[in-house]
Formats: structure tokens, C-alpha cells, sequence
């Protein structure tokens, strides 16, 4: 845990760089974030982040990718080419939301 | 008359009742369990069964003999749950009505949820061994299997017994070491997770323990599709991973009467409080064990440390009384890792899986995080200690909360397995 520097702005990031504090997420730092991983957020990212965000205030809890597709109607495969690799973790990297549980 | 029905006789279901019934005096209370079937199967020995298929024993037992007197046992397919109405009803049209539910209907693997899964190649090259039907159909192939490539796969988390497939990777190891045939077959170990584990020390340990027995691991790994035809496994981002053997846990999901009822999630699990196992919806709903959305692992040790809690609490519940207790996500399992040895994790929703000794703190007999003889031997007699004290609902020598005492945090030494650029 600790603070980090994006975008001029202090935020508390945990040890791999996910942020843990949900209001202190903004539009501009999702760029920022973003810009780090190497992603430029078209109109559909945007979708999927509004959605994870949205449902993580609702749920308390990073959605899977299941979820995102089930409930968020974004396909798995698609999410794969917007997040290539890693989606569930970039996602969330970017949308200010802490790791996905993966689970245990 | 009050009624407690709890739908599902597995692990965390039989406890219940074999728990509450000596707390509820019978002139008051009445309960029942439902199970679809008649026999109670001991999960954990079916690992074995591919490579010792004569050694087994009996993994099955009839559920009515593991209840407590005066729990009345319905043998039942449940249609759906009608919690506004405080009633379940069944396949055959029956109904039954309760003043507390608890759902403990497990999870349940389901190969027919990925494409060309349960196709032409599945139970001839396809294998699950989850099931006592899968882990005696991939015996039978082993027998007469030449080598080439075996796949071990996580189509997808949360699976119950977590640390199950990678047993199975080092059991089948150590079987074709045994049989001399090691240097004909590959083994490649294919996870949706990032690494051998999701915890960061018990992952870097256990990836280690892979790099060993020249197991390879293909991490990030999220299936799309088996391809019969050419005997691949494709991934959304359109990896492609051969196999000769491909042994696979599908995606677990909570029975399919959840999702009739509309009171699960996207996998049929159950939203629950995850320290007192309450509905948030319905505060005469309870979900225990695999059935819960629970964040921690689905295993028969959670479900156990559950069900201590529970039983506690809800003696107070039926009372009027808040829930004092508080479940801490605790589990422990053993690690097979082939040869006659194997680990010990012990871990909650807070604390990662770490090096120690355990029930004893400094002592033992058992050791975390770390092969020994005496942690097989420890695997193995827990088949009679779950028959013969867990499910009748004695108390075990061990405690219920996880604890730290005995234990090195070694978490800040190991780097994480992942970095920022990595993400």
C-alpha cells in the first residue's frame, strides 16, 4: 500500500499498482492509467470501464469477465482484443478498481 | 413447530444438521435435508483414482446412515426455491415449506459449458476427475496410454479443491517416472490464472515444484473452444496448445434450481454475508459451503470451519439474537506432490498460505508449505476422520479461525508475481 503520483494527482495505489480508493478515480486518470499499459481508450473501453465501475458500487467486488459479459453484455473475445492478454486485470487497472480476487 | 430444511447432504449440509440437531429440541424444531441422490461421495479420493484405481477403497457411503437421529432425510430433485413464500418446491410437483433455509447444493462441473468440450474426443482424449465416472474413464486410458502430450487445464475459476489440478500434474509426474516412460510424455500445466497458484508465496512455491518435474506452465490461458478434430485447446486470444491427453476441471457452477429461483449470481452461487452466511435478501436464508459466492476456496475444510461458526450463530438467530460469530475464510488442504509426500496450505480471506507447522504451532506434526512424508500420511487418514468425526459433527483437535502463531510472513521476500508493466 502506498501513495502514488498519476497524472499530478496523489492516489493510494496497493503494491502492484492498482488503485484501492474509488473516489479517487477520474476520467483523466483512466487516460493516464491507461497510457501506462500502453492502451488508447476508444469509445468501447469506455463502455466496459463505466460498466465495471458501476457494477463493482453495486457488487463491492471487480467483476469477472463472465460477469462482464453475462451482465455487461461486452463478449469475452472482444474483451480480449480491447484488453489483449490480461483483460480482467487491465480492466481494472484502469478502471481504479482493486485486482481481481481470481479467486482461491 | 418450527422447520429447518437444508437442501443438499453433501459435506457442509450433512454438518449442519448433525450439529443443529443435539441444539434444537426436537418437540420444537423439525429438519430435514433433500438430496437428489442416495450416496454421499468422499471427493477427495477420486484424485487417486486415475493412477491407483484398485487401491481406492469405497468413496461412497449412504447419506441417511451419516445423519443424526431425528433429521429426516428427503430424497428429491428441488425445482425451485420460492423464498418469498418460504417454499421449496420439487421436480414431482411437492412442495415443502421452512422458517429457515439453508442452501448447501455444492458446485457441480460442467463440460457441457465450453465449446466442443463434451465432443466427439471427450472420455477418449477429453477426461475430467471430478466425477467418479471421469477419474475411472481416465484410469482405463492411462493403462494403455504410450506418452505424448498431456495437457492438465483450469477452464475457468473459482473450481472447487483448487490446488486439485496441480496434483494431479505432480501425481502424473511421479507415475510416469514410475513407469520409466516419463522421457514420452510432456506435461504442460494451462490456467486462466497468472501463475501455478492465486496466492503470490504458495504460487511461486508450487511453480517451483513445476519447473522441477520439467512440468511447463501456459498461465493466462482462457479457453474458448476444444477443437476435436485437430486435438487442440484455443484460447479467446486464439492461443493453441496440442494435445494427445487432455485432462481438463470444466467451469464449477452452483445447481441449476439457484438460477430457476433467480438467487444466484452469474455461476449459480449464492450472495451471501461472508462472515455469518446470511442472505442480504432474505434474512431467513443461509448458503454454506460451495453453494456461497463465498471468497475463498470451495473445499470441504472451509465448509467445516463454515459450519462451526454457523451452527453457533444460529442457535442465537432462531433465538432473536444478532450474529456474534464471524467467519474469517479459513481453509486448509492438502497438496499431493507425488512420490509419497505432500504440503499442507493453511489460509483466510486476508492472510496468503504460509511456511510453518500446524495444528501445533512450532511443533507440528505437519508442515506448511513444504513436503514431508507425514503430510501424505496426514492426507490419507483424513478419509476416516472425515467419515468418522467431521461429518458426525465432532469437534477436531484444530481451531476454527485461521491462525498466525507458528508462522513466517515471508509475502514481503517474495516478489509478486506480477509488476505494474505486466498488468
Amino acid at each position: 500500500m502506498g501513495l502514488s503520483s498519476i497524472a499530478g494527482h496523489e492516489v493510494h495505489v496497493d503494491q502492484e499498482g492498482f488503485m484501492t480508493v474509488y473516489d479517487e478515480w477520474s476520467d483523466e486518470l483512466a487516460q493516464k492509467l491507461a497510457a501506462n499499459i500502453d492502451l488508447e481508450l476508444t469509445e468501447r473501453h469506455w463502455e466496459v470501464l463505466r460498466f465495471i465501475r458501476r457494477d463493482f458500487e453495486q457488487q463491492g467486488e471487480t467483476p469477472t469477465l463472465r460477469r462482464v459479459s453475462n451482465t455487461g453484455g461486452i463478449p469475452i473475445k472482444e474483451l480480449f482484443d480491447l484488453f489483449p492478454k490480461k483483460p480482467a486485470k487491465k480492466m481494472a487497472y484502469i478502471a481504479g478498481l482493486p485486482k481481481p480476487a481470481g479467486c482461491v | 413447530m418450527k422447520r429447518l430444511l437444508v437442501l443438499g447432504a453433501g459435506t457442509a449440509g450433512t454438518m449442519v444438521v448433525n450439529k443443529l440437531r443435539p441444539a434444537l429440541a426436537r418437540d420444537e424444531w423439525s429438519i430435514t435435508v433433500v438430496d437428489q441422490n442416495l450416496d454421499h461421495h468422499y471427493q477427495p479420493a477420486y484424485l487417486f483414482v486415475p493412477f491407483h484405481p484398485a487401491s481406492i477403497g469405497k468413496v461412497s457411503r449412504p447419506r441417511q446412515k451419516l445423519l443424526a437421529d431425528g433429521v429426516d432425510f428427503v430424497v428429491r430433485e428441488v425445482d425451485r426455491v420460492l423464498p418469498d413464500e418460504n417454499l421449496v418446491r420439487f421436480g414431482d410437483g411437492s412442495e415443502l415449506g421452512y422458517d429457515f433455509l439453508v442452501i448447501a447444493s455444492g458446485t457441480v462441473p460442467r463440460p457441457d459449458q465450453t465449446e466442443g468440450m463434451t465432443g466427439e474426443q471427450w472420455r477418449r482424449s477429453v477426461f475430467d476427475f471430478y466425477t467418479l465416472e471421469g477419474a475411472t474413464a481416465l484410469g482405463e486410458r492411462l493403462k494403455t496410454w504410450e506418452g505424448g502430450h498431456l495437457v492438465v487445464h483450469i477452464t475457468e475459476m473459482p473450481i472447487k479443491c483448487p490446488p486439485a489440478p496441480l496434483e494431479f500434474a505432480f501425481l502424473a509426474d511421479a507415475h510416469f517416472r514410475e513407469l520409466g516412460i516419463r522421457d514420452r510424455v510432456d506435461i504442460t500445466f494451462v490456467t486462466p490464472l497468472d501463475g501455478a497458484f492465486t496466492k503470490p508465496v504458495a504460487s511461486s512455491q508450487l511453480g517451483d515444484m513445476l519447473k522441477r518435474r520439467e512440468i511447463s506452465l501456459e498461465p493466462d490461458f482462457y479457453i474458448e473452444r476444444v477443437d476435436n478434430e485437430a486435438k487442440t485447446i484455443v484460447s479467446y486470444d486464439e492461443r493453441v496448445i496440442p494435445f494427445d491427453l487432455l485432462v481438463t476441471v470444466p467451469v464449477n457452477m452452483g445447481a441449476e434450481f439457484i438460477a430457476r429461483s433467480r438467487m444466484g449470481d452469474e455461476l449459480n452461487y449464492v450472495p451471501v454475508d461472508r462472515h455469518t452466511f446470511v442472505s442480504p435478501k432474505w434474512n431467513n436464508v443461509f448458503a454454506i459451503g460451495d453453494a456461497a459466492d463465498l471468497p475463498t476456496s470451495k473445499a470441504g475444510s472451509v465448509a467445516h470451519f463454515a459450519v462451526e461458526t454457523f451452527a453457533k450463530n444460529f442457535i442465537l438467530h432462531t433465538q432473536g439474537r444478532e450474529l456474534p460469530h464471524s467467519f474469517d475464510g479459513h481453509a486448509n488442504c492438502f497438496v499431493e506432490s507425488g512420490g509419497g509426500k505432500a504440503m499442507l496450505i493453511d489460509f483466510n480471506y486476508d492472510t496468503q498460505p504460509l511456511p510453518g507447522k500446524y495444528p501445533i504451532p512450532g511443533v507440528g506434526p505437519l508442515t506448511l508449505l513444504e513436503e514431508s512424508r507425514i503430510n501424505h500420511w496426514g492426507k490419507l487418514m483424513f478419509r476416516w476422520i472425515y467419515w468418522n468425526a467431521l461429518l458426525p459433527g465432532r469437534r477436531l483437535p484444530v481451531p476454527t479461525a485461521m491462525s498466525m502463531a507458528g508462522k513466517r510472513d515471508i509475502s514481503q521476500d517474495t516478489k509478486s508475481t506480477t509488476s505494474k508493466e505486466e498488468v
